[in-house]
């Protein structure tokens, strides 16, 4: 069944087949697990533990005090070495604990399955999601317990699940569904009952028909809970679009899924919250997907937050010698950094894309010949054309008043422009000048 | 090695699509025009067009200081499409000047690519037909290239709707072959590179006023006095090459139907009341003027903005 589609988009390649059939393999415990204080979205997190204390895999070391925020815990058991900082995907250092693995991977005591989940109360799920340190697997790391806490008044009535996976490249999420689908299933219903939804769906693009099938075979027999297949169109995962697409209802401009009766989380969020309910584990480790030209041996592999990233690069035959890029998340939306050292696989590392001379060749760009292509792309109708050009002229409160902060940064303007116009990065630089006049204000 | 990693903003992927492609394709896609104007106009049609695209070129390299006289593609389709409108066989210093005019006055003084109002193809025909207006209309048969009216001229001999549509009539080098126009702008359309609502909305609108205003009562009349005023004079060339041009035609697809449909209008007020039998080129002129406020009034709501936020 197709399901019906999303005004724009684009249809870039696939470039999938290096991982797709490629089950989860799991990676080495690294030699050191560096844990950074700020893996999500919100407050960072302050160490708990000090230099010199011995930790276990799964001891929470470092947590907040605000509601905005997630804990971090030690992926390993070993010794906390130091508290330095490290390289992080935004491009600033932060504060990590560094923590020397004994080997042993001794699990914290505290790490306590929940088998009466289905008896707990709203709070108590939250609780446990919270502590467990769940944030947006999908990249965006926004901390999960604050999505199962909607407005007080707020009825949600669709649960939707992204198992999209729109970003071409990265076969994570792919892979989670085709070889963990029941703790999909079961994280589903754990949402469910923490923000009281009676109806849950799962959205799969049909360029995947094995992960549909898999997660319509898991679905099976439950009265609440659909699997559908979507149209293969980029960007089909994005949270506004993926809610119009099930349920018609748009998202007010600058409010959250919460005001149309909406929550959205990812299949990668799904496994974490069943693994922490279920078996009391904190989120620890994450399916990553090590692709791109650049690379040896593309893999999938379930990697230990905290492993440096060049020891993961490592276990994949290293770098080919013309590396030139390295991408954290899909090529559409990830994070080009300048450097794998001193540098961890976080929460939401869903993939290490390493990308080869030839196809990032930069590029001069030309002025615009309104050619339009990014006014039909724009999945959320804004001109991104006009917002450009004001910017280029420093004009920003024109880019202001041409909706630049209703952009959701999916890129497919960029993508598509003939003049090569870099309009994302234009956009994002006015929605920081805008946002600063705002607070101002 | 990792001192050579390059960072840059995302997307890191891009489409192939490059200005230079873009103007390529439309080369492309009036090469079926030029071939039939060569096969209707002998080699004086030929020559036309190569003056025209190498004075647009060179003009356009002159005022960039441009060693690379291609560049992105621009001016030689500028130079091709304003050969197009030219009669076959114009003295050579008029194809000249109206690609310079094109170039320099309908173009760069703008600003160069993406920043003029007008067409530029236009703007130098527009500058030639008020300036030299008896080298304008010296027409010609297609093959005996005996002096002639074109069809649209109050007098003419009537051409068969079916020598319209090949283009064995009178007219303009590029303009006179429907068929071959409507063959190089399906390549534009499989490309993507015009969108139908203007040539929709132009040739529509030209059909429909020429069926009711210019045809006499019976249905039949009527279907063909409006398939005539489709066929005859610049309107194809205009409305699938000239009003399609990106620069100068509104972005938003409701600015492109009505900038369709004004064109139409426009043509065909010229036409049927007007001074002149032909109205396409001061038409297209008239609503690229209109352009930049098309715009502003037909600007699609943003996602999100149907529900106001409590």
């Amino acid at each position: 069944m197709s399901f019906k589609t999303f005004r724009g988009g684009v249809h870039p390649g696939h470039y999938k087949n290096a991982t797709e059939k490629m089950p989860v393999v799991p990676a080495r415990l690294p030699a050191v697990a560096i844990i950074p204080m700020a893996q999500h979205i919100g407050a960072p997190c302050e160490p708990l533990v000090a230099v010199g204390d011995e930790v276990k895999t799964g001891q929470k070391v470092g947590d907040s005090q605000a509601f905005v925020t997630a804990p971090v815990h030690s992926s390993v058991s070993g010794k906390v070495v130091k508290i330095a900082p490290c390289n992080h995907p935004l491009g600033r250092l932060v504060n990590a604990v560094y923590i020397k693995s004994d080997g042993e991977d001794t699990w914290h005591e505290d790490v306590r399955p929940h088998p009466d989940w289905e008896q707990a109360s709203p709070d108590e799920l939250r609780k446990i999601v919270r502590n467990a340190g769940i944030v947006g697997m999908g990249g965006a790391t926004f901390p999960t317990h604050v999505k199962l806490s909607p407005p007080p008044g707020a009825k949600i009535d669709y649960c939707l699940v992204n198992g999209a996976e729109c970003e071409p490249y990265l076969t994570s999420d792919h892979r989670a569904m085709l070889e963990r689908p029941a703790e999909i299933i079961t994280g589903l219903r754990i949402i469910m009952k923490a923000v009281n939804a009676p109806k849950g769906y799962i959205g799969v693009e049909d360029n995947k028909p094995d992960a549909v099938e898999a997660m319509k075979r898991a679905a099976a027999g439950l009265a609440d809970v659909e699997v559908h297949a979507l149209h293969t169109k980029y960007p089909q995962g994005a949270e506004k679009q993926l809610i119009k697409v099930f349920t018609g209802r748009e998202v007010p401009s600058g409010g959250l899924p919460s005001a149309v009766g909406c929550v959205v989380h990812n299949v990668g969020t799904c496994i974490a919250i069943a693994d922490a309910v279920c078996s009391g584990k904190p989120l620890i480790e994450r399916i990553v997907t090590i692709t791109g030209s650049g690379i040896n041996e593309p893999k999938n592999m379930l990697v230990r937050v905290g492993t440096p990233m060049e020891e993961v690069i490592e276990q994949c035959g290293g770098f080919k010698p013309d590396v030139r890029k390295v991408i954290l998340g899909g090529p559409m939306m990830g994070l080009a950094q300048p450097t794998v050292e001193n540098f961890p696989v976080i929460k939401g590392t869903s993939g290490i894309l390493c990308l080869t001379s030839l196809e990032v060749e930069l590029q001069a760009f030309s002025p615009c010949i309104r050619c339009a292509r990014c006014v039909d792309v724009c999945p959320v109708s804004i001109m991104p054309l006009f917002i450009g050009s004001a910017v280029e002229q420093g004009l920003y409160d024109r880019a202001e008043s041409a909706n630049a902060m209703d952009c959701i940064e999916c890129g497919c303007c960029t993508y598509v422009c003939p003049s090569k116009r870099p309009l994302v990065q234009w956009i994002r630089l006015s929605k920081g000048d805008i946002a600063d006049r705002r607070a101002k204000k | 090695m990792e001192a050579k990693l390059v960072v840059s903003s995302s997307p890191h992927l891009r489409r192939p699509e490059s200005v230079q492609s873009v103007m390529i394709d439309v080369l492309v896609a009036l090469f079926p025009a030029a071939l039939a104007g060569v096969i209707f106009f002998g080699w004086r049609g030929l020559l036309t067009m190569m003056l025209g695209m190498l004075a647009a070129m060179v003009a356009e390299a002159v005022v960039l200081r441009q060693k690379n006289i291609f560049g992105d593609g621009s001016a030689a389709v500028t130079g091709l499409l304003l050969a197009l409108t030219l009669p076959p066989a114009p003295p050579w210093w008029l194809v000249v000047t109206g690609s310079v005019v094109a170039i320099v006055i309908g173009k760069q003084v703008f600003g160069g690519i993406g920043n003029n109002i007008f067409n530029p193809a236009l703007v130098g025909r527009a500058v030639l037909v008020v300036s030299w207006p008896a080298h304008m209309t010296t027409w010609l048969r297609p093959l005996d290239l005996a002096t002639a009216a074109t069809p649209l001229a109050p007098g003419a001999e009537p051409a068969s709707l079916f020598n319209l549509f090949v283009g064995a009539v009178p007219g303009s080098l590029g303009e006179t072959s429907a068929f071959a126009l409507l063959l190089g702008a399906a390549w534009l359309f499989y490309k993507g590179l015009i969108d139908w609502r203007i040539p929709g909305g132009y040739l529509g609108t030209v059909f429909l006023m020429g069926a009711f205003f210019d045809g006499t009562g019976t249905l039949p009349e009527m279907f063909s006095r409006g398939l005539f005023h489709l066929l005859a004079g610049g309107v194809m060339l205009g409305a699938l090459f000239m009003a399609t041009d990106m620069v100068t035609s509104p972005v938003t697809a409701l600015g492109r139907l009505i900038f369709g449909i004004g064109c139409g209008l426009v043509t065909m007020l010229i036409r049927l009341f007007g001074a002149f039998p032909e109205g396409v080129t001061f038409a297209i002129l008239l609503m690229n003027a209109l352009t930049p406020l098309l715009d502003n009034l037909t600007l699609p709501k943003k996602f999100g903005e149907v529900a106001k936020l409590q």
